[in-house]
């Protein structure tokens, strides 16, 4: 029972990081830059859902669509301002600004409120399923958690496949010069993308501060490299490889927690991470990409 | 006359590395036998000497092989330890405090050497971003072992373990370290005659080692990795050489730092402090040493003698970061500067008129 119970923790943690993951794989996909700040973005969200709920007791539905709604700014703002001037640059410049930008965002979440954890209350008030004479207990936040994550990817499959916009981020994946050509507006796409990523950071923020109650200023950080980690698992820039990849990072970690050792259990998952990489970069669904001299 | 110019310019750099080391010993050291600097000044000359090394260290991986290490944290902490368990095993054998500060400071860059050889040869063969997140990943893997590394030394010799320190089985000694807590009583024997010996060896290796046709084959990489592979230079050994002595070095530097503390936990050594590095590296100018020297001094002993300025100091840090990578890497400050530049061009040139200044 113990270990049905892990592995129900586990795809649960894990579907919090393929929402986070979903966010990381389109900008990959996408601006092909890797979006350090995206793990901050997540504790904005939560701190907002969090002020909204305890400060204006706005109902948890409104404090959630208020959270995104800001993530989705916040998302623009960034890079437009920060990202945009560099799309001609090295990836190491590029890179080196998005770690300055998740520095600057948790260091204002650190003045605005304070370095002491929150305690999030969850947002989700439904009771908890007990199955096997209250042997195996699920709770709705699990249960939540996992609706969210199938939702979302099924939203985001069809979105991407069927919208206009949709296929403009496809053929801007593709090559974006190609893509200018043919009339796409590049930068309103990688606007979007960093739009909708962000509102999905929003998502998992409030979902995972659900889970694990403890929200401070470096909340996002783990969870963010994480989620990279199971975008690259999955193979970066496939929508089902995020889901998949974060999944099967869930179950890792919640099962190398419980049946090997809770303070190597970061250590393991990035070994995975490591494996990974030199084994099949491209990861699980990723497509094969060739070098051009 | 091309090569005159090369070789002025690298002795032009050493000039300054060396100097800047110098002109700082030669001004704080007579302050400090005088007794006139205050104890929050003296307590942070070996840190600044360590971080100053640990800049040069990761400027040599960041500027001149041009890949961005997030782990270098990670090399410091196994220099840091693998140093703190070597001086206290040493500690009834060799009396000499410098003589065991010094094989403490090999040891740590010896077993940070070989962390450099193990991480290096799997990251050695990836680029870019993968890259960075594998030695961000590996960094928090280091600290995760030593958060459960339990060391412990008596009569019988040296004991490790990995669940507790009563399962070290200890006669008559406590543990040196001690898993989460990290080091214990240590005996403090860094000082800023050493941090100083510590930093003109770093240069020395690094700005040698930069001149030389490792240095240059490094170089070429860097630019452009097709092109030098294809003049036969073997990527895979050079990147490796350097990443590992740009480890050792760290690791070098983690044991001074260590042993200027009475208490180390290995929770010191984590993302932040890889990023407060990068910062040091970045805002001195990346493969500009005394640059690098100059912000790392600035930047790490300013805010700690401003306390009032300690709670925005990352802020501004992040801010000036995101500044800079704008300023020197955007498109639109490039044409700015360009213009800049070329218009002063123009004037040399009319100056001149034989047209001798070529671009600089």
């Amino acid at each position: 029972m113990t270990f049905l119970s892990n592995l129900i923790n586990g795809i649960s943690l894990g579907s919090v990081y393929a929402i986070i993951a979903l966010g990381y794989t389109m900008v990959y996909g996408i601006a092909k830059m890797l979006n350090f700040a995206h793990g901050d973005v997540i504790m904005v969200g939560a701190y907002i859902s969090f002020c909204a709920t305890t400060y204006l007791n706005l109902p948890p539905i409104v404090s959630v669509v208020l959270a995104m709604i800001v993530c989705t700014v916040l998302g623009v703002l960034i890079e437009g301002l920060a990202y945009k001037p560099l799309r001609k640059a090295t990836s190491l410049a590029v890179l080196i600004t998005a770690i300055g930008v998740s520095y600057f965002l948790q260091n204002v979440a650190l003045l605005i409120w304070g370095s002491n954890p929150k305690t999030f209350s969850s947002m989700i008030h439904l009771g908890s399923v007990s199955l096997f004479d209250n042997k195996l207990i699920i709770t709705a936040e699990s249960i939540v958690t996992v609706l969210a994550c199938i939702v979302i990817m099924i939203a985001l499959t069809v979105f991407t496949k069927k919208s206009k916009m949709g296929k403009a981020m496809r053929a801007v994946s593709e090559d974006k010069d190609a893509a200018e050509l043919m009339g796409i507006n590049v930068n309103v796409t990688i606007s979007v993308t960093f739009a909708i990523g962000s509102a999905l950071a929003a998502i998992a923020g409030v979902l995972l501060c659900s889970a694990y109650p403890v929200l401070q200023p470096t909340t996002g950080s783990m969870p963010g490299i994480k989620a990279f980690t199971a975008a690259v698992f999955g193979g970066i820039g496939s929508i089902p490889g995020a889901m998949l990849g974060g999944i099967l990072l869930g179950i890792i970690e919640i099962f190398s927690k419980s049946y090997i050792s809770t303070q190597l259990a970061d250590a393991i998952v990035f070994a995975v991470l490591i494996i990974v990489l030199l084994v099949k970069p491209t990861g699980i669904l990723g497509k094969k990409i060739t070098e051009k001299v | 006359m091309n090569k005159l110019k090369n070789l002025n310019k690298f002795t032009f750099t050493n000039i300054q590395s060396y100097g800047i080391v110098l002109l700082a010993f030669i001004i704080i050291f007579p302050l400090q036998k005088a007794g006139l600097l205050g104890n929050q000044i003296s307590g942070l000359l070996v840190p600044t000497c360590t971080y100053v090394v640990m800049a040069i260290s990761l400027s040599l991986t960041v500027g001149f092989l041009g890949e961005l290490s997030l782990g270098h944290a990670g090399f410091m902490s196994v220099g840091a330890f693998s140093g703190v368990v070597c001086a206290a095993c040493l500690q009834n054998s060799i009396a000499s405090d410098p003589l065991r500060l010094l094989i403490a400071i090999i040891v740590g860059g010896f077993f940070a050497g070989v962390a450099g050889l193990v991480i290096g040869i799997p990251v050695i063969r990836l680029r870019g971003d993968y890259l960075a997140i594998v030695t961000l990943a590996f960094g928090e893997i280091i600290k995760n072992i030593m958060n459960c590394l339990y060391v412990g030394f008596d009569k019988n010799g040296i004991h490790f373990s990995m669940t507790s320190a009563e399962a070290l089985g200890l006669i008559d000694a406590k543990p040196i370290l001690n898993g989460p807590n990290g080091a214990q009583a240590i005996t403090k024997i860094s000082t800023f005659t050493s941090g100083i010996i510590l930093i003109v060896v770093a240069l020395f290796i690094v700005l040698n080692l930069v001149n030389s046709k490792t240095g240059r084959a490094v170089t070429a990489i860097r630019d452009n990795r097709i092109a030098a592979e294809s003049v036969g230079i073997g990527v895979t050994k050079y990147k490796l050489t350097a990443f590992i002595i740009s480890a050792v070095i760290a690791g070098m530097a983690g044991a001074l730092y260590a042993m200027n503390f009475s208490t180390i936990k290995p929770t010191k050594f984590d993302f932040n402090t890889s990023i407060l590095i990068l910062v040091f590296v970045v805002l001195g100018g990346m493969k500009n040493i005394p640059g690098v020297m100059i912000a790392t001094i600035v930047l790490y002993a300013m805010p700690e003698l401003l306390r009032g300025f300690a709670s925005y100091r990352m802020l501004i840090y992040a801010i000036v970061l995101i500044l800079v990578m704008l300023a020197t890497n955007s498109s639109g400050a490039k044409q700015f500067f360009e213009k800049i530049s070329s218009k002063i061009k123009k004037d040399e040139n009319a100056d001149v008129q034989n047209g001798g200044v070529s671009n600089g």
